[in-house]
């Protein structure tokens, strides 16, 4: 089996995030960006996917911003090959749909027969990815899923649904899965390893060239703060009848 | 495994003219120790940095001194026992318990080190996948953030918004300093360590020392990720830090952190970054004179000597001068000081370690130590490292002694006793 783990960038919280003077997008510039969590854990279900089956694993990034450090952590994990996308346009940030008109060609040369990816990103505002990339390469698909093993032919993956049911689907290949959690958190790589990796190996490069956008932004703004705690100060008494009075108020 | 050697007996032997009967004899025989499969102890020294474990012969000096033999079954000597009939190190609780405080090699008459031993077999054990997560997650932080905590790099200088003093950054100033605070990560981000850091900031302005700090430029120095298995770690920090300062003219690099101390004096030399680097308290031990502590703290108060400034470095006199000329205050010493001291826990990567610590032994090292200073009638802990005052202040609290015992940096109490924090931070 050959696998594709697709990975992005996404916006950093631990960062301010910072408006654009138009207030249309974020500034880039001026924001913190980190690999999306959910990509790590379809990075761990992939890596544990190749221990168990043997596969080959690719792991591929569009240059939203700086990926080399991503990619050389996920080649540092147990990755074969790291493969970034560059072109005009990227680092501005590409929407899920522009990423998956450019990966369509991209999993087709890599030879690919399972891609892997995160069942969602914080900066999901045209739909998620892996539903995107299943219909533009017509493959079997399941997303929500928190377990994927190999059976020949096919994926068995364990989809979550609302209500805390899960069901067991078989996915003949080749398929793409929205992976939300790996039955493994995401192993650590150590920096020495990462570090050796930098020096030994080189990221393979693919020129792309994205399509038009789908979706127009009209404007972002920060929520607005709606109510708040209110702290309770004083002695027992005090506290005691001032959470006796809010009971009451509220009609509990 | 090696045959056996077969004892010769003989009714008696004389060895160098003196007669032994065969009762005696018997000693000359092969120890049984030699007989033991000790391949999983020859895996463990096979480890470049933890050879020092073999030369163990047992006497159990460190049990006495170990501050995690008080909450658990744990000290060198079991540790080496324990390798020797063939549990690996490698795979058991034990290797990350230790908090590299160093009590034991100060005792210890083969020099085994756990210093050395500690990080070598744990570095070993991240890159095998078998560190505990929360430990990885502190890693994990510290590479993508600089910091343990997973704070934002940015904010990193917020701290000095409330110092109500000016803090220069280097990287505005563009001019060469005195002093160059380098501030770490929890008296950057913790909340109290952030109230210790307004506190050296007004004094250091106080006394005109000429001064600046590095800001958002600044990472962590690393010395704890290194004794907690991450060298890889430590070194991309060095590295970074070593690049930071050379931008930069100054005379003196000043810490707050002890485990920074450690590392700039030690291992930072090692990868090209050598410094004329101070603790805080040394840098103003010798200006008691110049500092106009003239208000009186009234209280009994007794101090906690950090592991990474005592006993790793041998500073114990700098905090006492300063806490001795503080008027009012009344200093006793804990039993267990100076070169003896306990451990707060938090050294060698236990700061990232609480709930795994949790279930391996039956007390946090912090709680045991706050119990003592409350035993010796204190009312004021103070402390001159910045994992103390978060670590023994929730110790206060979840040993029933909220109220009982306050927890202050001494650079808190010089500057309450300057006038430059409200007194009412003591109430």
């Amino acid at each position: 089996m050959r696998i594709a783990v697709v990975m992005k960038l996404v916006p950093d919280v631990v960062e301010e995030l910072v408006l654009s003077e138009d207030g249309k997008r974020l500034e880039r510039g001026d924001i913190a960006l980190k690999a999306n969590e959910f990509d790590e854990q379809a990075l761990e279900q992939a890596l544990l996917l190749k221990e168990s089956s043997g596969a080959e694993l690719t792991v591929i990034a569009a240059e939203t911003g700086d990926v080399d450090e991503m990619l050389y952590t996920a080649l540092a994990k147990g990755a074969d090959r790291a493969l970034k996308l560059v072109g005009d346009g990227l680092q501005d940030g590409i929407w899920n749909a522009q990423y998956a008109g450019i990966l369509v060609d991209v999993i087709a040369d890599v030879g690919a027969d399972a891609v892997l990816t995160g069942v969602q990103a914080n900066d999901d505002l045209d739909g998620q990815l892996a539903t995107w990339l299943a219909a533009g390469l017509g493959w079997s698909f399941a997303t929500v899923v928190s377990g994927v093993e190999a059976a020949g032919e096919s994926l068995i993956a364990k989809k979550e649904f609302a209500g805390g049911l899960t069901a067991n689907l078989r996915l003949p290949l080749p398929a793409v899965l929205g992976i939300q959690a790996s039955p493994e958190p995401p192993r650590y790589a150590p920096i020495s390893r990462v570090r050796q990796i930098m020096k030994t190996q080189s990221l393979e490069e693919r020129e792309v060239t994205a399509p038009a956008g789908s979706i127009t932004v009209l404007s972002l703004r920060p929520p607005e703060k709606t109510g708040g705690a209110e702290m309770i100060e004083g002695d027992v008494q005090a506290k005691a009848a001032r959470i006796a009075e809010v009971l009451a108020q509220q009609g509990i | 495994m090696e045959e056996k050697a077969k004892a010769v007996e003989l009714p008696s032997v004389t060895i160098d003219g003196v007669t032994l009967p065969a009762q005696w004899n018997r000693m000359f025989e092969p120890r049984v120790i030699n007989q033991y499969d000790i391949s999983v102890l020859e895996e463990t020294t096979a480890i470049p940095g933890a050879e020092s474990l073999g030369y163990c012969y047992q006497c159990g000096k460190c049990t006495g001194v170990c501050p995690i033999d008080t909450v658990g079954d744990y000290s060198p000597r079991k540790i080496f026992r324990r390798t020797q009939i063939g549990i690996p190190l490698i795979d058991s609780p034990d290797l990350w318990l230790c908090t590299t405080c160093r009590n034991c090699l100060r005792v210890c008459p083969k020099e085994v080190n756990m210093i050395d031993i500690m990080p070598a077999v744990r570095e070993q054990a991240v890159l095998e996948g078998k560190a505990p997560q929360e430990l990885l997650t502190a890693f994990e932080n510290t590479a993508r953030y600089g910091n343990p905590l997973g704070e934002a790099p940015r904010k990193r200088a917020d701290w000095t918004k409330s110092a109500g003093v000016e803090v220069r950054i280097m990287s505005q100033l563009k001019a060469p300093v005195d002093v160059l605070w380098f501030v770490e990560c929890y008296p950057s981000y913790h909340p109290r360590g952030k109230d210790a850091s307004v506190a050296l900031a007004r004094i250091l302005d106080k006394l005109g020392i000429d001064f600046g700090i590095l800001g958002v430029e600044e990472k962590c120095a690393g010395d704890s990720q290194r004794m907690a298995g991450e060298r890889g770690l430590f070194e991309m920090l060095a590295e970074q830090n070593i690049s930071t300062l050379s931008k930069y003219e100054f005379e003196t690099l000043m810490v707050t952190d002890p485990h920074a101390y450690n590392a700039f004096l030690h291992e930072y030399p090692k990868l090209g970054g050598s410094y004329k680097t101070v603790h805080y308290t040394q840098l103003l031990a010798p200006l008691i004179d110049q500092m106009g502590l003239s208000q009186e703290v009234p209280a009994r108060v007794t101090f906690h000597d950090p592991c990474y400034l005592g006993r790793h470095n041998g500073e114990y006199e700098a905090p006492r001068r300063l806490l001795e000329a503080i008027p009012g205050i009344d200093l006793v010493e804990m039993g267990r000081c100076k070169e003896r001291s306990y451990c707060c826990g938090g050294g060698g990567g236990g700061m990232w370690l609480d709930s795994f610590t949790r279930d391996h032994t039956s007390a946090r090292l912090s709680e045991m130590r706050v119990r003592e200073a409350i035993e010796y009638g204190a009312e004021i802990l103070a402390v001159a490292c910045p994992y103390e005052v978060s670590r023994f202040e929730d110790a206060v609290k979840s040993t029933g002694n909220a109220g009982r015992l306050k927890v202050m940096d001494i650079s808190e109490l010089l500057a309450l006793s300057m006038g430059l924090i409200p007194m009412e931070a003591l109430a």
